[in-house]
């Protein structure tokens, strides 16, 4: 079967493109991409998620705003009872040049299970998205 | 000379209206106050006698009798989904749509008290809905348990995700539940399909309510009860819009159903985003989408009218006629029968009216919000955009005794710059003045064609 991802840009970001390079990237690789487009809240990404029974989110956030956008996530994943989901995040995460280490570390503090810099290529993400749900089913 | 008689069982009158079919002509209107709870005949005979009386020089002979119903408290539905803002609204909007009065909406896994709650609503419908298609299951599987031990005795229409459909089905066989499985209300994150459930609904409606409801037994009378009365203005604004096999039909238009319980709106519309560039968000919205106002009306609910608006709101339509605001809502949805008996109190009917149609489509229409960027604003659209309609139609009866019918419809108009409800600007306003919307939907069901020409000849300009 099929396993379900939903994807999106948060908060009030409407960069596109990066979107459509995951859809693209994910359908082919065999998944059920549910793309929520551009712009949404935490809540939006949830309600997706519960609906269609989803296996993981993917978070994509490019003008620097992510981290606020971000915060409370998986807490509001655990409150509406999607309690081992896979959370991923990528993109232009924080304002500013940071060092790359501390920024993933305060997302996965956060509680992502993948942070991913600007340039990943999404085979990568892929790859690990599917090394994930291995042990995710064990 | 071929006629139609046209029956609508309303909650207090029963109407009647005949037909000229071959002239295409509104031969005769009659109503008498309905008695659903003793016999319904008899209502309906004294209405026929008031018709008739009307018809004596006129040969004619009624070929055919088509009826809707909103009797003994219309159709009462409960709507249940997975996520509030997601399946269950997409559910309440098929129930909507269907001509229901929805009597609660519900999410998430039910509890025994939620279902407790339902019983003593006593729906005549449920609708159970959860997931899209090839999503949660586990939602709906365990409420349509819970339904199957708690209420066995309410028909449940299921319309949820289909991968469930198999396991629902041998629970409601299992307990002999009656049960109807239709299409999923959304079967894709954010896509709306509200028709086959509307259809499915209406089927139910026609077998077994209309029995439940006492009706069937006088069917051999008054000819086959087809659908809710709603359910027939909106199936009257869908053909004046979309026109038939033979007519052109006047475009996007919009219907303001103006009552003494609630105030309907119809759009008939794809309510797409007019501007350039606006992002759309949210569940998507039925092309004919039905909303009931059960705060907004002019007796029943005049209280909870003046609630909503506020005293200042209505103040704002009232020209000469002082008045209590506060006292005499109070004192109208005491006196459910009152009619104005001077141009002081008609002038606050209308003013009622005018703020009925205001928050009304208010409530109706999407609503854009501009958000700021690091790429400047941006707008996202929720809902319909009803700014470019063609046509605003109105129907009820403040409306029809109002001698100023395009002042109380053009308060639903949009009246301020930028603001975010995307309310119709500039159509056209027309008034149904011989009360026939909710016939002629009854009467396109049969011939499209006539029920169109001759809705398009009694709507009047105002």
């Amino acid at each position: 079967m099929k396993k379900t991802i939903v994807l999106g840009v948060i908060g009030a970001d409407c960069h596109a493109v990066g979107n459509k390079i995951l859809d693209f990237s994910l359908s082919s690789a065999g998944f059920e991409v549910i793309n929520i487009g551009v712009m949404n809240t935490q809540e939006e990404f949830i309600n997706a998620a519960t609906e269609t029974n989803a296996q993981a989110i993917w978070v994509s956030s490019l003008y620097g705003h992510g981290e606020i956008d971000c915060r409370g996530f998986r807490q509001k994943c655990e409150e509406a009872g999607l309690q081992d989901m896979l959370l991923y995040v990528g993109g232009n995460l924080v304002v500013g040049k940071q060092e790359w280490e501390q920024v993933e570390k305060r997302f996965k503090d956060m509680g992502f299970n993948r942070v991913y810099p600007p340039g990943t290529n999404p085979v990568e993400a892929i790859k690990d998205l599917e090394k994930d749900l291995q042990t995710k089913v064990k | 000379m071929k006629a139609v008689l046209l029956i609508d069982f309303g909650s207090t009158y029963t109407k009647l209206t005949a037909v000229d079919l071959d002239a295409e002509e509104i031969m005769a209107v009659a109503k008498s106050p309905s008695t659903v709870e003793t016999d319904i005949i008899q209502g309906f005979n004294q209405a026929l006698a008031l018709l008739e009386e009307q018809l004596r020089k006129v040969p004619h002979e009624f070929t055919e009798r088509l009826a809707c119903s909103s009797a003994a408290g219309g159709l009462k539905m409960i709507a249940i989904g997975l996520v509030p803002e997601l399946t269950a609204e997409a559910a309440k909007r098929a129930a909507l749509g269907a001509g229901a009065r929805i009597l609660g909406t519900y999410s998430y896994q039910l509890d025994r008290s939620e279902m407790k709650e339902i019983n003593e609503s006593r729906p005549d419908i449920i609708l159970l809905a959860g997931g899209t298609d090839g999503g949660n299951k586990d939602c709906i599987i365990h409420n349509a348990g819970l339904l199957a031990e708690m209420l066995p005795q309410v028909p449940v229409i299921v319309g949820g995700n289909k991968k469930a459909r198999d396991e629902i089905e041998s629970i409601f066989r299992r307990k002999n539940i009656c049960f109807c499985i239709s299409e999923n209300v959304m079967p894709r994150l954010n896509v709306i399909q509200v028709e086959p459930v509307r259809e499915t609904i209406k089927q139910m409606f026609i077998e077994r309510i209309i029995e439940a409801k006492g009706i069937k037994k006088v069917e051999k009378i008054i000819g086959n009860v087809l659908m809710p009365t709603p359910a027939a203005v909106l199936k009257a604004a869908q053909v004046l819009a979309d026109g038939t096999d033979l007519e052109e039909g006047l475009g996007e238009l919009v219907v303001v159903d103006i009552g003494g319980a609630t105030t309907d709106v119809h759009s008939i519309a794809t309510g797409e985003a007019v501007q350039a560039g606006v992002t759309l968000r949210g569940l998507q919205e039925p092309y004919a989408k039905r909303s009931v106002e059960g705060d907004l009306g002019m007796r029943v609910s005049a209280r909870s009218l003046w609630e909503a608006a506020g005293s200042k709101k209505i103040k704002k339509y009232l020209v000469a006629a002082q008045f209590d605001i506060e006292g005499r809502c109070k004192e109208l949805s005491a006196r459910v029968d009152a009619l104005p008996r001077s141009p002081e109190e008609e002038e606050f009917d209308e003013a009622m009216g005018a703020v009925a149609a205001e928050i009304a489509i208010e409530r109706h229409v999407g609503v854009l919000e501009s958000q700021y960027t690091p790429n400047g604003i941006i707008y996202s659209q929720t809902g319909k955009d009803l700014q470019n309609i063609k046509y605003l139609i109105g129907t009820g009866g403040v409306l029809v005794h109002s001698k100023q019918p395009g002042m109380i419809l053009r308060a639903g108009l949009s009246r301020e710059e930028n603001s975010p409800y995307l309310k119709p600007l500039n159509p056209k306003i027309l008034l149904d003045k011989t009360y026939i919307m909710s016939a002629m939907g009854l009467l396109a069901e049969r011939y499209p064609d006539q029920a169109f020409r001759i809705l398009k000849r009694y709507l009047e300009k105002v």
